[in-house]
């Protein structure tokens, strides 16, 4: 019943040249620290589907924030966990991407033909870190309002344009409800959208290529 | 192996998996029952007999993080010059909630949402209403000649 279900889908989806592609690779021989960029994957998605339930209580309004992050603390069921995951998640996936970038220099798997896998990798570590930067505000206490007050200076501290980027990130000279709805956008919107198009880029020029072995005596 | 892979990951799908349909539903979850005596007027500001003297009354509720006002109303009317012969209308439509209206020349309870009518017994005239105007059953008139009614949250 089920395998005549799977075949009839199979027949018209092609799921399993899909798996043989994807998923069913060779690979070089294993090693723990290839595994980081499967990691940093399975935590963009952790912190997707955590991000997404969190915008079901959170309000991203100055009179709001606080006490919306408050009721999902003390109040909401699980809300703890939700926020807990995601909070820690954050700071293990800077770190994972980070490892992930170390160990692909190390390894020299940025060199031919992986050149754009490598800049591509860049870019979404930079995502990263905006997702980091622009998420810290958004708990909307002390800490996150000083620390954003001291990111943006010091991005104003950039010569020439450096006043324009702060006003712009800020939407205005001051912190206010702007920067705070802006940095939710850029949170939930705009960085998730361009992360996903750029791992989707990433994913398809690993399968391509395939992973790198580790530089042999010869290489 | 096969079934080992299946029984963890079902065993970890359900911890996750329960506890994030909880987080969701949680508002939902929630009863909140409760409920006070209402003021709402002096009888003695409502002498006549048989006329509907409209009420209005908030209450207010915490959800979520902030408080919520809700407004509530309705209509008394005396039946007799006997301070307890008293009808008292809920104004809330038992079609589909909106407020209804005393329409004193067609002497109905009009809805505006879609065209209901009741009379002044609450009963449906017209319209799509599946049953009577809600009465307020619970009311009692103070020694200062208050009348209250008791409002049940939820």
């Amino acid at each position: 019943m089920w395998k005549r279900f799977f075949d009839w889908l199979d027949e018209r989806l092609g799921f399993n040249g899909m798996y043989k592609a994807l998923l069913d690779r060779p690979e070089p021989r294993g090693n723990w620290w290839n595994t980081l960029g499967s990691a940093s994957l399975v935590l963009f998605l952790l912190q997707g589907i955590t991000g997404i339930f969190l915008t079901m209580y959170y309000t991203p309004s100055p009179d709001h924030a606080y006490d919306s992050i408050t009721y999902i603390m003390n109040d909401v069921a699980f809300g703890w966990l939700v926020r807990g995951v995601h909070h820690w998640g954050a700071t293990l996936m800077v770190l994972v991407v980070f490892i992930h970038m170390l160990r692909v220099f190390v390894s020299a798997s940025f060199k031919y033909p992986r050149e754009l896998t490598w800049i591509i990798g860049v870019g979404l570590l930079l995502a990263t870190l905006g997702m980091g930067f622009t998420g810290y505000l958004l708990p909307w206490n002390q800490r996150s309002y000083w620390a954003t007050v001291v990111g943006t200076q010091i991005a104003g501290t950039a010569p020439l344009v450096g006043e324009f980027i702060l006003r712009a990130l800020r939407g205005g000279t001051d912190l206010s409800a702007l920067t705070l709805q802006r940095f939710f956008a850029i949170h939930i919107w705009v960085l998730p959208a361009v992360m996903t198009a750029l791992i989707g880029a990433h994913l398809y020029l690993i399968i391509r290529h395939g992973e790198s072995h580790w530089p042999k005596q010869n290489d | 192996m096969k079934a080992t892979v299946y029984f963890v990951g079902g065993l970890v799908s359900a911890a996750i998996g329960l506890p994030s349909i909880v987080y969701l539903l949680d508002p939902a979850l929630r009863s909140e029952a409760g409920e006070a005596w209402v003021p709402i007027g002096k009888l003695t500001d409502m002498p006549e007999i048989g006329k509907p003297y409209p009420f209005s009354f908030t209450r207010v509720r915490i959800n979520g993080w902030e408080r919520t006002a809700s407004t509530h109303g309705g209509f008394v009317i005396r039946r007799s010059e006997d301070p307890n012969d008293l009808l008292l209308l809920n104004s809330r439509c038992t079609h589909l909630a909106c407020t209804v209206n005393w329409k004193e020349e067609e002497g109905i309870f009009a809805c505006p949402c879609h065209d209901a009518g009741f009379d002044k017994e609450g009963r449906v005239t017209h319209g799509p209403p599946p049953r009577p105007l809600d009465r307020y059953e619970n009311f009692r008139i103070t020694e200062d000649g208050v009348l209250e009614i008791l409002y049940k949250e939820g």
